[in-house]
């Protein structure tokens, strides 16, 4: 059984001309119930692809942004297998927009590569994107995960070169991420004239449409990487959202799709205001 | 299990891996650089004037070689086997956290890095770090947990007055691991110009087998010297374990000798059947952190826990995937001291040997005695007292009670 959400919404994405905005949220922050109304809610924002982050104790790629959208997942008992509860409830009502899980190695290898694609495929899991799992160790995951049609998708980084690059997108699937900059989520900010030679290296390398992500955080920011990649990932922006209504005990879905929405139309608008 | 073949220990693998043990579980932002360090690393291990470079520096900077001690009243308080120490204690900066650190910084230099980082748990690593770069003029930045920063303040001080910046972390439990995530994190965001020297035997390849290969000067002089003393090799060699760089320098030249039993010992912290210790071995299982699969410590979800021990320098939850391996094959054996033990060891040696051992190697010492005991007269066992306690003294007050 091969899933197809992945492709359907990028060859949709293709046919209206314009890039995909993909957003990311932890799961469990600031709770579960949280985040499924906010899952629940980022289609109509606006998301054309959600990346679902599980919490590992230990996130070392993350800035503090999401660092701290993982002490809170833990902090209210989130765990891998509640993640994929929480596909399961979303995919209810929703059965076209692809759901990316994104996190570390260790929770998933702990559940066993096999019973974790079977378990994720159940759930509605369309892709997996693992931080700390290059190419050189992928096989044994890619096999589990293909044998249930999730793509494993791959990152690339400014650091990936034409050496490497073979290798980094060898058994991929749905799209190629591509980090930006050097460094951590929420930090640095990404340079568009490097991201344009970057996005068209990886797509003519690959075959796959290329999501940019790490370095956007405001409706401008999407908006420059929306004009040259085929998606453009918000991950911090919205997670500083979450945190800000969490500590002023404002409405944490309102808010964040509101959050949404204001970088899904400068995602959807970039290419008409080029024209 | 037992039947070993030698060419089990031509280890690692080209990828890194010590059987099922080791590998490189990092950010692609971070792989072409770990590829780029392996081959530098190869490129000098080969090249004899980088080794020439490194042994004048071991011998003139560091005071190597350290001497092998026969613990006379120890000895005689256990009436057993005989009691050696290997003295790494002696080295400049008073650890054996020095040898890696002069290999690495001769490589960084090497590879035209400018900027170093390192994470250090009780200090020793940090303090070693700060010293070989202010020996070579390069800037340096140490992570050390909020926590250890707090009951380390000695080390701090040194490392500050040698010129590095101590950058305190508080995320987590604010201790070695945390430390290791940031210094990750610097890594990862300047790739350019900087190195990072890891400080114990774990972490993506080639640091494992790297560190591995800057600490066998310990075993390669503790077996020539006790050759040469004693006319014999011994029966057992032991050594404290946190990240298990100090014992993996002691145990690999002696693997090949299958007579000498190789003990590892871990921090039990109050009790490995308790929630607060760091035997990772005893009481872990295998998992990916910090760039190596190895035996870590996990709850039912993969979340790492976070270890405890008295000894900040053993206050680790995961162990350098070679000894993950020997644990495996039953090549070496690995038990635990707690922290009381380890208090109770380092009185012992203060006040018998009149050497003040750091909590670390107090681990290590407070099995000696068993092992003595269990080996009998006439056989020999080698500690390696692989640090000086002069930094653990408030922490060794406050257990006691004491006012400084």
């Amino acid at each position: 059984m091969t899933n197809d959400r992945i492709d359907r919404r990028f060859a949709a994405l293709k046919a209206e001309n314009r890039a995909g905005f993909v957003t990311y949220i932890m799961a469990g922050d600031p709770d579960a119930a949280t985040t499924l109304s906010v899952l629940k809610g980022l289609p109509g924002a606006g998301a054309d692809l959600i990346e679902l982050g599980f919490p590992f104790s230990d996130p070392m790629a993350e800035g503090p942004t999401i660092q701290r959208a993982a002490q809170r997942g833990l902090r209210s008992g989130m765990t891998l297998q509640g993640t994929l509860d929480l596909v399961a409830a979303f995919r209810q009502g929703d059965n076209d927009t692809p759901i990316i899980l994104m996190g570390y190695l260790n929770p998933v290898l702990n559940r066993g590569f096999e019973a974790f694609a079977a378990a994720a495929a159940t759930a509605g899991v369309d892709g997996l994107i693992i931080v700390d799992c290059p190419p050189e160790e992928a096989d044994p995951l890619s096999d589990a995960l293909e044998a249930e049609g999730i793509a494993l998708i791959r990152l690339a980084a400014p650091t990936t070169d034409d050496k490497r690059l073979p290798m980094v997108i060898r058994r991929t699937s749905g799209f190629v991420y591509y980090v930006s900059v050097a460094g951590v989520t929420g930090v640095k900010s990404a340079d568009p004239a490097n991201v344009a030679l970057a996005v068209t290296r990886l797509r003519n390398a690959s075959g796959l449409p290329v999501a940019v992500g790490f370095g956007i955080r405001t409706p401008e920011q999407a908006a420059a990487v929306a004009r040259v990649a085929d998606a453009a990932v918000v991950g911090s922006a919205l997670v500083d959202e979450i945190e800000a209504a969490a500590q002023l005990n404002e409405n944490v879905t309102e808010k964040v799709l509101l959050k949404a929405s204001e970088l899904a139309k400068a995602v959807r608008s970039a290419r008409l205001e080029m024209a | 299990m037992n039947a070993i073949i030698p060419n089990q220990y031509a280890m690692p693998d080209a990828e890194g891996r010590f059987g099922p043990y080791g590998g490189r579980f990092v950010a692609e932002t971070l792989m072409p650089l770990v590829h780029e360090l392996n081959a530098a690393y190869e490129a000098a291990k080969a090249d004899p004037t980088f080794q020439a470079e490194l042994d004048g520096f071991l011998t003139d900077y560091v005071g190597r070689p350290s001497p092998m001690y026969l613990a006379e009243r120890l000895t005689a308080y256990y009436g057993a086997a005989d009691i050696w120490f290997k003295r790494d204690e002696l080295n400049h900066t008073g650890a054996h956290k020095i040898n890696n650190c002069m290999g690495q910084i001769l490589l960084a230099m090497r590879m035209g890095k400018t900027r170093i980082i390192a994470e250090t748990g009780a200090g020793q690593h940090g303090v070693a770090t700060a010293t070989v770069c202010a020996r070579f003029g390069l800037k340096c930045i140490v992570y050390m947990g909020a926590t250890d920063v707090e009951r380390q303040s000695p080390n701090v001080f040194r490392m500050k007055l040698l010129g590095a910046e101590v950058v305190p972390v508080t995320a987590g439990r604010a201790t070695l691991k945390d430390a290791m995530n940031e210094a990750m994190r610097d890594w990862v965001t300047n790739v350019e110009d900087t190195y990072y020297l890891i400080g114990t035997a774990a972490g993506p390849h080639p640091y494992p087998v790297m560190v591995r290969d800057f600490q066998s000067v310990i075993g390669i002089e503790a077996r020539a010297q006790i050759l040469e003393m004693e006319g014999r090799l011994p029966d057992a060699v032991v050594a404290c374990i946190g990240g298990g760089s100090n014992a993996i320098g002691l145990f690999h030249p002696f693997l090949a000798d299958e007579g000498v039993r190789l003990i590892g010992v871990e921090a039990a912290g109050h009790g490995v059947s308790t929630d607060k210790h760091a035997a990772s071995l005893t009481g872990g299982r295998p998992g990916v952190l910090h760039g190596n699969r190895t035996y870590l410590l996990q709850d039912d979800d993969g979340q790492i826990i976070d270890a405890h021990s008295i000894s900040a320098g053993l206050d680790y939850p995961g162990i350098g995937p070679e000894h993950s391996f020997l644990h495996e094959i039953g090549r070496a054996e690995y038990v635990s001291t707690t922290d009381q033990e380890a208090l109770d060891a380092f009185m012992l040696c203060s006040q018998l040997e009149g050497i003040i051992p750091a909590l670390e190697p107090a681990h290590a010492l407070a099995r000696v005695g068993d092992i003595a005991r269990e080996l009998g007269k006439d056989k020999i066992v080698v500690m390696n007292l692989c640090g000086r306690g002069d930094k653990d003294i408030f922490t060794v007050a406050e257990a006691l009670g004491r006012k400084i």
